[in-house]
């Protein structure tokens, strides 16, 4: 019964094909959408004794793009983390707060954290295809979930690969090893991986560090598509990347949320001088 | 410094250095030599076996002067100094295997070189193979049939009529074993069975009905059974009608019943074509057929076989125990110092000497489980052990747990080495652990667990010591898989090569009839570690080039 449910959930997010040219990041947001997504409410991240988040309150608006951005070791990575609770992978971990996704609290008992991350999906810094065929890695969140119907899943692993702009390189090759992809081919890749379960967020941890500048290119073209469709929160290095994908932006440093705001604000105004300092290159 | 010092500075450094690759290098050709040495020793050895060797004839001088010089017919197979040095003379003697067991009580012999007046290697000279007693060297009289009539070695056609009855008892001999071993042991085993229900039936004696029927069948089994015996009897009697005359030696006569002759050859007559032929055949025969004359004569396949199934049979049991234990250890335990000591428990049991895996085998499994399974299903059948007792289900069991460490040990490596990277991602789709254990750690890891399972099986297929305990023997009647339900009969006791090649080197009744079969099944037992371990590191390449990833 459940996986009927999620079979006909997974049908209704047909994606189209994403249109060729570019997009302004400065899109304004498209009808109806939740200023209030998701919420981090006074969240306190301790990793044994150290404090690693302190205080954050955020609000994520749904379909925009919001970049993080700060210098190395501000916690940008652990807040994304939080989002799908990779977290609690590490032992020694402590949180305090409450982090509400469509006013649900994840770290409510009754969580499936299973559930939770099929509808938060992530793509990591360093790509990481699973040593089998293309198909199977698209298909892989499918299968796990206990989709049997090779229809279905056909007819999905198409929409993702399309959505994630990789079909029209791979439709002849989907028996080949992933591994043999180039880099940038591998990150799109675990893009499709990640649409193919039907999420709701995206979560981006410097999707384009390890990748040469046309392949960066072509992923945020993807962000442009996407962000129609998915949430999407980006953590980067690159300031200038989060000029341009980004709608809204937050700022953090040594665990704290500095400021948060429109991109444009942020980037040609901002409120606090150490914002500032850092986007004019004075540190970090 | 000026560059020219730096540069002689350096070059003193780079000559120091090469000294150090001549250490590595000596110490990597040390290892090869030996290695080699080993296999060319045994390879050497166990081959010469079955190659066909040369007959001769020596004449020998009298022990008195007035004396008839003695006459050796055989394989002159040492010359060697002598034992006990003389003081004059060339010390030197020679053995010579003279065969013919039962005449001579026998078959080497010992001639000082000195002794020796001429050699020469007769044409004529026959070596005959026998079931009983070993070979027997002679020169060929006659072949003598039941009525009497003879048919000379000089007539046109005797060596057609040898090769004709040769094949005759053989195939007449096939025809006694297959009603002997297959069908009166169907009656056998379907009498046992009759027999238990008997005995059942007379403690209650509520159904006489039932009990007549079963006092039926088995009278009528008995009848079936008598009316076998003495078919084979018949086909006995047959298979000895005509004999072969040989004369040996010393003179003597000696008649071998066809029965007896598996096979007979002139060895000074072969070509080397033929040589090579007869030397594939015995490898051939080696291989496929049962031992004989206490081992020391015949094949080895029982032992072979033994050896493999016991072989899979650990692995199939090693296998899932330790794959799911290092799993457990590695991805579900709480890293803690119980973990820690569990894992150094696990280390230390892979040091523990064989045999006293062997003891716990015996105490454990035969005894007490093995007891009590026998007690708790096979009551009826007692005292008679079924399953209470050694047999190749125990001792699989016991070389399993025995090599269950170092698959721990090999898995947990492979596990740990697979990246998080990918863990990471797999749990990000929404993969639950045991899933994402099941369908990407697994298949990623599997080179570096079959690594673990060469290891396991090379180890479990060269150990002797704990099986001696738990349930091999030197002849077994049986083997564990044959035709007869339920086809795999695990509590059936079994023949081992690694077993074979300690009794025929320390238990033999004959050592040095037995030195050629101890080479020969070394060399057999290399080769079937060799195979074990070629097939797993192919599967194990496959593997890896499918999942390239890992250092394994």
């Amino acid at each position: 019964m459940e996986t009927e449910e999620k079979q006909k959930d997974l049908k209704l997010k047909t994606m189209p094909a994403p249109e060729s040219g570019h997009q302004s990041a400065r899109h304004e947001s498209r009808g109806d959408f939740n200023e209030k997504f998701i919420q981090v409410r006074a969240f306190n991240f301790y990793y044994d004794k150290t404090q690693v988040l302190h205080n954050i309150e955020l609000n994520i608006k749904e379909r925009h793009v919001t970049a993080l951005i700060g210098p190395s070791g501000c916690g940008k990575s652990t807040l994304l983390r939080t989002f799908n609770r990779m977290n609690d992978l590490i032992p020694q971990v402590r949180m305090e707060g409450r982090i509400l996704i469509r006013d649900n609290d994840i770290f409510s008992p009754d969580t499936d954290v299973i559930e939770l991350r099929r509808r938060v999906g992530m793509v990591f810094q360093k790509s990481n295809p699973f040593p089998k065929t293309i198909f199977d890695n698209v298909a892989y969140g499918l299968r796990v979930l206990g989709v049997k119907d090779r229809q279905l899943v056909s007819g999905i692993v198409e929409q993702s690969l399309r959505g994630a702009a990789l079909w029209d390189e791979v439709k002849d090759n989907l028996d080949k090893s992933a591994l043999q992809l180039s880099g940038g081919q591998q990150q799109r890749l675990c893009i499709a991986r990640a649409l193919a379960v039907g999420p709701e967020v995206i979560l981006m941890d410097e999707p384009c560090s390890a990748l040469d500048p046309i392949a960066t290119g072509r992923i945020e073209e993807l962000i442009y598509e996407l962000k129609k469709r998915y949430t999407i929160i980006i953590v980067t290095h690159n300031m200038q990347q989060a000029a341009r994908v980004s709608d809204e932006t937050g700022f953090m440093y040594l665990g704290k949320l500095i400021e948060v705001g429109p991109t444009n604000k942020i980037f040609t105004k901002p409120d606090d001088p150490m914002t500032e300092s850092y986007i004019t290159g004075r540190f970090g | 410094m000026s560059p020219q010092a730096l540069l002689e500075s350096r070059k003193k450094v780079r000559r120091s250095d090469e000294r150090y690759v001549w250490f590595a290098a000596m110490g990597l050709t040390i290892g090869l030599v030996m290695v080699a040495g080993l296999l060319i020793v045994v390879t050497a050895n166990g081959l010469e076996v079955f190659w066909p060797k040369d007959v001769v004839e020596i004449r020998v001088a009298p022990e008195r002067p007035d004396g008839t010089p003695g006459m050796l017919l055989g394989e002159l197979t040492k010359q060697q100094e002598k034992k006990v040095r003389t003081l004059s003379g060339s010390n030197r003697e020679w053995q010579v295997y003279t065969a013919n067991k039962d005449a001579f009580g026998h078959s080497f012999v010992y001639v000082d070189q000195d002794r020796v007046l001429g050699k020469r290697s007769p044409m004529e000279a026959l070596v005959v193979e026998r079931m009983e007693y070993g070979d027997a060297i002679g020169y060929p009289v006659s072949i003598r049939a039941k009525d009497g009539a003879t048919l000379e070695v000089s007539s046109p056609g005797f060596a057609a009529a040898l090769a004709v009855r040769i094949r005759e008892a053989a195939a007449l001999r096939r025809q006694i074993r297959q009603i002997e071993k297959g069908r009166i042991g169907a009656i056998n085993a379907k009498m046992d069975g009759l027999r238990l229900r008997e005995k059942k039936l007379t403690a209650r004696p509520d159904d006489p009905p039932a009990l007549a029927g079963v006092r039926e069948r088995v009278s009528a089994l008995q009848a079936r059974y008598e009316a076998l015996a003495a078919e084979a009897r018949r086909l006995r009697g047959r298979i000895d009608e005509d004999r072969l005359v040989l004369r040996l030696a010393d003179g003597k006569e000696r008649v071998i019943p066809f029965g007896q002759v598996v096979d007979a050859y002139h060895p000074n007559a072969l070509s080397p074509a033929a040589k090579t032929a007869r030397f594939v055949r015995a490898l051939w025969f080696f291989l496929v057929e049962e031992p004989r004359e206490a081992n020391t004569e015949g094949g080895i396949f029982p032992a072979i076989f033994g050896t493999f199934v016991m072989t899979m049979l650990m692995s199939l049991a090693v296998m899932p125990f330790g794959v799911l234990a290092a799993i457990y250890l590695r991805e579900y335990a709480k890293q803690g110092v119980f973990v820690r000591a569990v894992r150094i428990a696990v280390n230390n049991l892979a040091g523990v000497p064989s045999i006293v895996f062997g003891v716990f085998g015996l105490g454990f499994f035969v005894y007490f489980v093995g007891g009590s399974v026998d007690s708790l299903f096979f009551a009826d059948r007692l005292p008679t052990p079924t399953i209470g007792t050694g047999g190749i289900l125990w001792a699989s069991l016991t070389l399993a747990l025995m090599t269950v460490p170092v698959v721990i040990v090999a898995t947990e490596e492979a596990l740990a080495a697979v990246s998080r990277g990918v863990r990471e991602g797999s749990l990000a789709c929404g993969a639950s652990k045991w899933q994402t254990i099941q369908r990407v750690v697994l298949p990623a890891s599997a080179p570096g667990i079959l690594t673990g399972l060469i290891l396991a099986m090379a180890r479990g297929a060269g150990e002797v010591a704990p099986l001696m305990l738990v349930g091999v023997v030197k002849l077994a009647p049986t083997l564990p898989l044959d035709g007869s339900f339920p086809f795999i009969h695990l509590e059936r006791k079994f023949m081992h090569l690694g077993f074979h090649i300690y009794d025929l080197g320390f238990q033999s009744p004959d050592s040095e009839a037995a030195k050629p079969m101890v080479f020969a099944t070394t060399l057999l037992l290399i080769i079937l570690v060799v195979i074990l371990n070629l097939s797993a590191i192919i599967i194990r390449e496959r593997l890896r080039r499918k999942y390239a990833t890992g250092a394994f």
